[in-house]
């Protein structure tokens, strides 16, 4: 890991120096032991640039943002989840106009460029599939009022920072849903039906979109394990319609097609 | 003690079910009489928070209805709505939240009788689920003071941990 930062940090100040990007999104030594986005636009600010497993954060996020996308060109250090995001933002025609440089780490601690969505596809397909990063409920085990419970017990605590929402590179509306008052569809305050009802709300927004970077889970400030639900759901959707997100390009939304042959068994 | 009586939602497309269920009454049918009748333009109208409020407003059970695959007013409005149902329904289960209370069906406009029959079972089905205490009861929660923080999470950081831009 070590000899991988010093390559990487060695490789973002050339790009910078050279003039072939204008800005590095990276990470940086925060306080408190945790790790803060980095901007670098001179190789100084490099010296405190990271990469470790402390990197959560999704910095595809910032992709779309027009105060990063107006410091121009972007080479941005690239977790493989954070490449799954770019495969699905680039598969959502977000990333049109801005052709930014990936900096991957293969497993070897080589520095890898990718700038096209097949070159990312290729990179992911090497490194095969993401370790989980949390653990898991068995929640299918459970019977339903004991799952109503557990999920109960865990939206008790949200707090409705939507830190989760935040932090996601699928969840750019201009407008969200619970921001909307016209109607007011889902109550404010952080209370057991607005809980509830964002919660579900969140998780069908991102069915078929969801790349399982963890990003959500690890910002979640009370714990609340969002990973299970968007597992559960990028399960179901692979199963049956076929595709995951965040492995191609040109993945179609599953919820914007149908086939006449969808089947489930419970419409009678 | 006076027998339980549910209240029913039913979320129907103005095309077939609403036209099944005009029939239904047209026809002299007689149904249980719980159901209050949502007309939509179509299935594909019928918005997931549409069955969230029906609970939430205190519904013990809801009916969602439209247009045999094929038949869609819009071709292909009731697919859109059958894959999402597909997600939304395994999305509810798996949140531990009753789907036994939602009845999906297809009633075309000649289906009188189906929708007699619909309304009927699923009134019969919620009688012996009963009142739908547990999502009702979310509504007089209060709002939980016994906040503990994670035991990995350091309780009392105020620290931005990374979003500032």
């Amino acid at each position: 890991m070590i000899q991988a930062m010093e390559t990487l940090r060695k490789r973002a100040q050339e790009l910078l120096e050279t003039g072939t990007v204008q800005l590095i999104i990276g990470y940086a030594e925060g306080s408190n032991g945790r790790v803060r986005p980095l901007f670098a636009r001179r190789t100084e600010d490099l010296e405190n640039l990271v990469i470790d497993e402390r990197c959560s954060l999704n910095l595809a996020v910032y992709l779309r943002k027009p105060e990063v996308r107006a410091l121009g060109k972007p080479g941005i250090v690239a977790t493989s989840a954070v490449l799954r995001s770019i495969l699905q933002l680039a598969a959502e025609n977000h990333l049109n106009g801005l052709e930014p440089l990936y900096l991957a780490l293969d497993g070897s601690g080589e520095v890898v460029e990718l700038t096209t969505p097949d070159q990312i596809a290729a990179h992911l397909a090497k490194l095969g599939p993401a370790a989980p990063q949390f653990s898991t409920v068995d929640l299918e085990g459970m019977d339903r009022a004991a799952r109503f419970g557990f999920w109960q017990n865990e939206f008790d605590r949200c707090i409705r920072c939507y830190a989760c929402r935040a932090s996601c590179p699928m969840c750019y509306c201009d407008q969200c849903l619970v921001e909307c008052n016209q109607p007011q569809w889902i109550p404010v305050p952080a209370h057991a039906v607005g809980n509830l009802e964002w919660h579900i709300s969140r998780a069908m927004h991102l069915a078929g979109r969801c790349v399982e970077c963890g990003a959500c889970t690890a910002a979640c400030p009370v714990g609340i394990p969002l990973n299970l639900i968007n597992h559960h759901l990028a399960d179901l959707i692979e199963k049956k319609f076929g595709g995951r997100a965040g492995t191609s390009v040109n993945l179609d939304y599953p919820l914007s097609v149908f086939r006449a042959d969808d089947r489930e068994d419970f419409i009678k | 003690m006076s027998e339980f009586e549910p209240k029913i939602i039913a979320f129907v497309c103005n095309w077939c079910t609403y036209a099944g269920a005009d029939l239904t009454g047209t026809s002299r049918m007689k149904y249980a009489h719980n159901v209050r009748v949502i007309r939509t333009p179509c299935t594909g109208r019928i918005d997931y928070m549409l069955i969230l409020k029906a609970f939430a407003a205190g519904a013990d059970g809801v009916i969602v209805s439209g247009c045999h695959p094929g038949d869609c007013h819009y071709t292909s409005g009731n697919y859109h709505a059958r894959r999402r149902w597909m997600v939304f329904r395994s999305l509810l289960d798996f949140l531990g939240i009753d789907v036994e209370r939602i009845r999906f069906t297809w009633v075309s406009a000649a289906e009188g009788a189906k929708w007699a029959e619909v309304v009927n079972s699923t009134v019969a089905a919620i009688r012996r689920l009963g009142p739908y205490d547990e999502y009702r009861q979310l509504q007089d929660k209060g709002i939980d003071s016994s906040f503990v923080a994670p035991a990995n999470e350091p309780a009392s950081s105020n620290e931005a941990t990374g979003t500032r831009m």
